[in-house]
């Protein structure tokens, strides 16, 4: 067994083969002097089956709040001491933020509810919403409403939605620390669905919640497994009144040696930094980050939380001379 | 403004300085006059917080 980094190279970078969930541990084990070393590798892997483009997304809440699971890291969970109420965003704010989001150049607008499942309002809600933002912006609409019947999939495919959001939130020998009210397998269900609607599958999940390295190497084979179109990157922002509230934030280095973990076990995925990036990276982890193999950003806010102003980080991708993608392009 | 709009505490109670620092990269969730929680929507480029009894204020 050689070391890690020149097999990643061969394997990864010359062949286009993602590493196995047992090479992803030696990876997320490599030294902080050879981080550098690493991060350069998955910049060249992202950018020789990825293409040099970074594809921008913006996001907003439908349904913020009330809802009924006990993700541990959420703050929208009803069953938590969160301060975060409930409230459902209507339709003209809801095309403002798309035409806000469009704006920025962005390619991608997510639709997001905090919900187990959809139920009819919130279908009708989202299909109104749909035909509202089409009407006045050329945007690619994507959403994340929870766990989805054949039915739902149909629908929303149905609707034009071209991209759905599905964490797999944590390994699946995790994550029953992180979520009790419905299972790994119920998660990995609605994925697949999706995956075969022929709607594109975006399916990240969260690190830094207090999983063992083999476990996050074990997400990310997870979902290699899935071939997702899309993973985003999600560093725990750890919130007050929630059961991770008071967890330390992840270390940058290991932030970042888990990004290029991510992109060498996916060399042809969007891989997307998303929430918590700012807190765990900060403004030079996130340059690092991006040239580590990070492919695609989220603009502006979060679901509950600031992002970093959209003019950051765009000015940050002109400084580092990435293009962002452009619609009707798909990386 | 009598209440950290983070914590809800009295502004009064302790400093508020970790308040003031989380408050960069969160709307305010408490009303700073009554404390009532209030009702937040984030936008991708803002975001607006209601008081039942106080109005709205936004970024």
């Amino acid at each position: 067994m050689g070391d890690i980094v020149d097999v990643a190279r061969e394997q990864v970078l010359e062949r286009g083969v993602g590493l196995s969930q047992e090479q992803l541990v030696e990876v997320l084990q490599t030294t902080d002097d050879r981080l550098p070393e690493l991060l350069a590798l998955a910049h060249e892997v992202r950018v020789k089956w990825c293409g040099e483009e970074i594809e921008v997304e913006g996001i907003i809440s439908l349904k913020t709040g009330g809802c009924p699971e006990d993700c541990h890291f959420c703050s929208q969970s009803g069953q938590f001491t969160s301060p975060v109420r409930a409230v459902w965003l209507n339709i003209p704010e809801l095309v403002q933020a798309a035409q806000e989001t469009a704006a920025t150049g962005a390619t991608e607008f997510c639709i997001v509810a905090a919900v187990r499942g959809p139920d009819a309002r919130l279908m009708s809600q989202v299909k109104a919403g749909i035909e509202a933002i089409n009407a006045a912006v050329e945007i690619n609409i994507a959403c994340s409403l929870g766990m989805l019947t054949q039915e739902q999939v149909d629908e929303l495919k149905a609707m034009g939605v071209h991209r759905y959001n599905h964490n797999l939130e944590s390994a699946r020998s995790y994550f029953p620390d992180v979520v009790t009210t419905h299972s790994f397998e119920e998660r990995w269900e609605t994925c697949l669905m999706v995956r075969e609607s022929g709607m594109e599958l975006c399916c990240g999940g969260l690190v830094g919640m207090g999983e063992s390295l083999e476990q996050r190497a074990e997400l990310a084979a997870q979902l290699a497994e899935l071939e997702p179109h899309e993973v985003p990157l999600n560093f725990l922002n750890p919130r007050p009144g929630t059961p991770f509230g008071d967890m330390e934030v992840m270390d940058g280095k290991d932030a970042l040696r888990t990004i290029a973990a991510f992109r060498l076990a996916m060399p042809r995925t969007v891989l997307r930094y998303a929430g918590g990036r700012e807190l765990t990276l900060g403004d030079l982890g996130t340059r690092d980050g991006l040239l580590g193999g990070i492919n695609a950003v989220i603009v502006g806010n979060y679901l509950t939380t600031l992002g970093r102003p959209a003019t950051a980080d765009l000015d940050l991708l002109a400084e580092l001379k990435m293009p962002v993608k452009e619609l009707q392009k798909t990386l | 403004m009598t209440f950290c709009s983070h914590c809800g505490r009295e502004l009064t109670d302790g400093s508020h300085e970790s308040c003031r620092q989380a408050l960069v990269m969160e709307p305010p969730r408490y009303c700073a006059e009554c404390r009532r929680r209030m009702v937040v929507q984030v936008h991708p480029m803002g975001w607006t917080a209601r008081c039942s009894a106080h109005g709205t204020v936004q970024s």
